[in-house]
């Protein structure tokens, strides 16, 4: 008897929504194990993980603060795919999305915040969509995968900046490789008095929203869709294909490089080579555990902000390594992609060899 | 000069061994038609679970047997999303690294780290046959003469890598020619998860000594990047990765040189990706991707 996946010709309206809870079960299941292993009670655990944050108003808005570059990386990412352009590179975008936004920053000192602002913001989208130009045109003039070569430039980001932060703009007071602190008027205020949650965050929700408008309701966003789902029919029914994939991949860029502008001017104030905790590559995550829809992606971002926040206070409590969040997120994606297709094939046992 | 010439070969050999393993691995892997992005992560998990348990046994060789295991599990979790499910290639990869990655730092944190520690063991020391280019590790002279080789062999001469070949140029082609396909593909994706597990195995187990966060350091993108550079072709790849590894083992060499100690050596860091591009862009249209490259194979 061997296995063999058939496509279901209908399908329970519950077998999706039990699949997934079937996904994440698993990946709870695992996570408990690690915390088991950690000398930690896994009840406890993600008790610390999803429900101590809530209960404050600290643990709320550090959620917050922390799902705000994911929102930008994962509508970059959910927009891209959605065209059927596999940008892997949004952590590079990001990065130089901050690389602009700095620049701006340490060279803004006389500007009033009503230029610096918008100039900072301004600077990342351009960097970030510039980062992405080269992988999109390879790929809309020569045909050259993207895949491969938007992840490369990933690491290419962080060597420059590195390479900044070791020369250029090494901190003139400490002679460490941070940059300098940004020109205050180039900061981004602060939306919700009290805490750290910035401009950044409604700016986030801002892109959320128009993306879900444009790609929804537009007729430009039909035409992305259609590319993504059957290029090949869209270019008979011509539609332009190469000039769609094009913008795709620059918008995702730019809104990936705001999101790199958003950390530097809302959060960190300079310049530093953690500035993102792979932020572009959870971003990969974020959209695929959203099937690619952009108020799932906010969902999914809040949440993996809430995850962030939680696993450092259950490492804290509990002595547990704060990685497991990163072990949570990555296996709740192992197991959703693998959930979302199961649910679409039945398993049948066929006898003999083929 | 001639010492700091023998010196710079001798090191870059050392270099070019966990990148050409891996970049070996990717290769056979994409010849069968399948992206494996979870190469940096296979890396980064086995060389942690290769240290770990030689800590633990007091054995290198359990160690390197463990991290080759590791490798394979690792490789068989891809295989079945990708080939089974027929999943996207690229986030499977993705998420297989960013798995790899969590778990073994996890793991690092909670079997080493916890009271401030860090995993040592008495790492492998390199053979001497004379002079420092002939004084290396037992897994680069292995790489070189006998896995290199060996791999030429499998995927030009031998019947597996006929079938591997096969199934990524033309997948229904080839079950039509009674070549089982899914079969095949695991193969390959277990033999190239093996190879980076070797790769990873190398740094830990031979070239360092120690485990610490980061440790592959993006080794594995740059072997992706030496497949492409390569073009498929074995030859080709390892000029590739003997290149980069020259300029790496050169750079530390330059920057103790006081006309050279403020270049910025992150630039010729970034040589062997930015070489991708640029040569991508140059071969335009001509390149040769395996024919089912990124494509699942599903029989109607």
């Amino acid at each position: 008897m061997k296995p063999r996946f058939a496509l279901r010709s209908s399908m329970p309206w519950w077998r999706g929504p039990a699949l997934i809870a079937a996904a994440a079960f698993v990946s709870f299941l695992l996570s408990a194990i690690v915390v088991r292993w950690a000398g930690g009670a896994p009840i406890s655990a993600f008790h610390y993980m999803f429900i101590s944050p809530l209960q404050t108003r600290f643990g709320i808005t550090e959620s917050i603060l922390s799902a705000t570059p994911l929102i930008f990386t994962g509508a970059a990412v959910a927009i891209a795919f959605r065209a059927g352009y596999w940008n892997i590179g949004a952590e590079g975008q990001l990065l130089a999305g901050t690389i602009g936004a700095t620049w701006v920053g340490i060279h803004a000192e006389p500007l009033p915040s009503i230029v610096g602002v918008p100039l900072i913001l301004l600077a990342g989208m351009l960097f970030g969509a510039l980062w992405a130009l080269v992988p999109a045109l390879l790929r809309t003039r020569l045909g050259i995968d993207e895949v491969v070569t938007t992840l490369l430039l990933n690491p290419v980001a962080l060597l420059i900046i590195s390479g900044l932060l070791n020369g250029p703009w090494r901190n003139s007071e400490t002679g460490f490789p941070d940059s300098d602190v940004i020109a205050k008027s180039t900061q981004l205020p602060i939306i919700w008095p009290g805490t750290r949650v910035h401009l950044g965050l409604a700016l986030g929700v801002i892109i959320i929203v128009l993306c879900w408008w444009y790609v929804g309701k537009m007729a430009g966003g039909l035409k992305l869709r259609a590319v993504g789902m059957a290029p090949g029919a869209a270019r008979i029914a011509g539609l332009p294909v190469e000039r769609t994939l094009l913008v795709a991949a620059l918008v995702s860029g730019g809104i990936a490089g705001l999101g790199g502008s958003s950390e530097v001017a809302g959060v960190a104030h300079q310049l530093t080579t953690g500035i993102s905790s792979g932020f572009g590559y959870t971003g990969v995550i974020v959209a695929t555990l959203a099937a690619l829809s952009f108020i799932g992606s906010l969902c999914v971002a809040l949440l993996f902000g809430l995850i962030t926040v939680g696993s450092f206070s259950a490492s804290r409590a509990l002595e547990i390594p704060s990685t497991i969040g990163e072990f949570v997120q990555s296996v709740l994606l192992l197991t959703v992609i693998a959930a979302l297709v199961i649910q679409k094939y039945r398993v049948v046992w066929t006898r003999g060899k083929k | 000069m001639i010492d700091i010439t023998q010196e710079i070969i001798g090191s870059s050999l050392r270099i070019a061994t966990p990148l050409a393993l891996a970049a070996l691995g990717e290769l056979v892997t994409e010849k069968s038609g399948v992206l494996n992005l979870g190469v940096e992560g296979i890396m980064y998990g086995s060389a942690f679970v290769g240290i770990a348990t030689a800590a633990h046994t007091g054995s290198l060789t359990t160690g390197l047997i463990a991290a080759l295991v590791t490798g394979a599990a690792a490789g068989l979790i891809f295989a079945f999303l990708t080939v089974t499910l027929g999943v996207n290639q690229h986030v499977a990869g993705l998420g297989l690294t960013l798995f790899m990655i969590s778990f073994s730092n996890s793991a690092n944190r909670i079997m080493f780290t916890s009271d401030g520690g860090q995993v040592r063991v008495d790492p492998w020391r390199p053979i001497d046959f004379g002079g420092p280019i002939f004084s290396q590790y037992w897994i680069t002279y292995a790489t070189f003469l006998f896995i290199v080789p060996l791999t030429w062999w499998l995927m030009r001469r031998s019947g597996l890598g006929l079938k591997i070949r096969a199934v990524g140029e033309n997948p229904e082609a080839a079950d039509v020619a009674g070549i089982d396909v899914t079969k095949t593909r695991y193969t390959a994706i277990l033999i190239g998860s093996i190879y980076m597990a070797a790769g990873g195995a190398f740094i830990t187990l031979a070239f360092v000594g120690s485990f610490t966060i980061n440790i592959i350091n993006g080794r594995g993108w740059v072997a992706l990047a030496l497949v492409i550079f390569g073009r498929w072709k074995i030859g080709r790849l390892l000029a590739g990765a003997a290149l980069f590894s020259l300029i790496n083992a050169g750079q530390l060499q330059l920057r103790l040189l006081p006309s050279f100690s403020n270049v910025p050596f992150e630039i010729l860091l970034a040589l062997p990706y930015l070489a991708v591009i640029i040569g991508l862009a140059v071969s335009g249209r001509n390149i040769p991707y395996p024919g089912a490259y990124l494509k699942p194979y599903k029989r109607h």
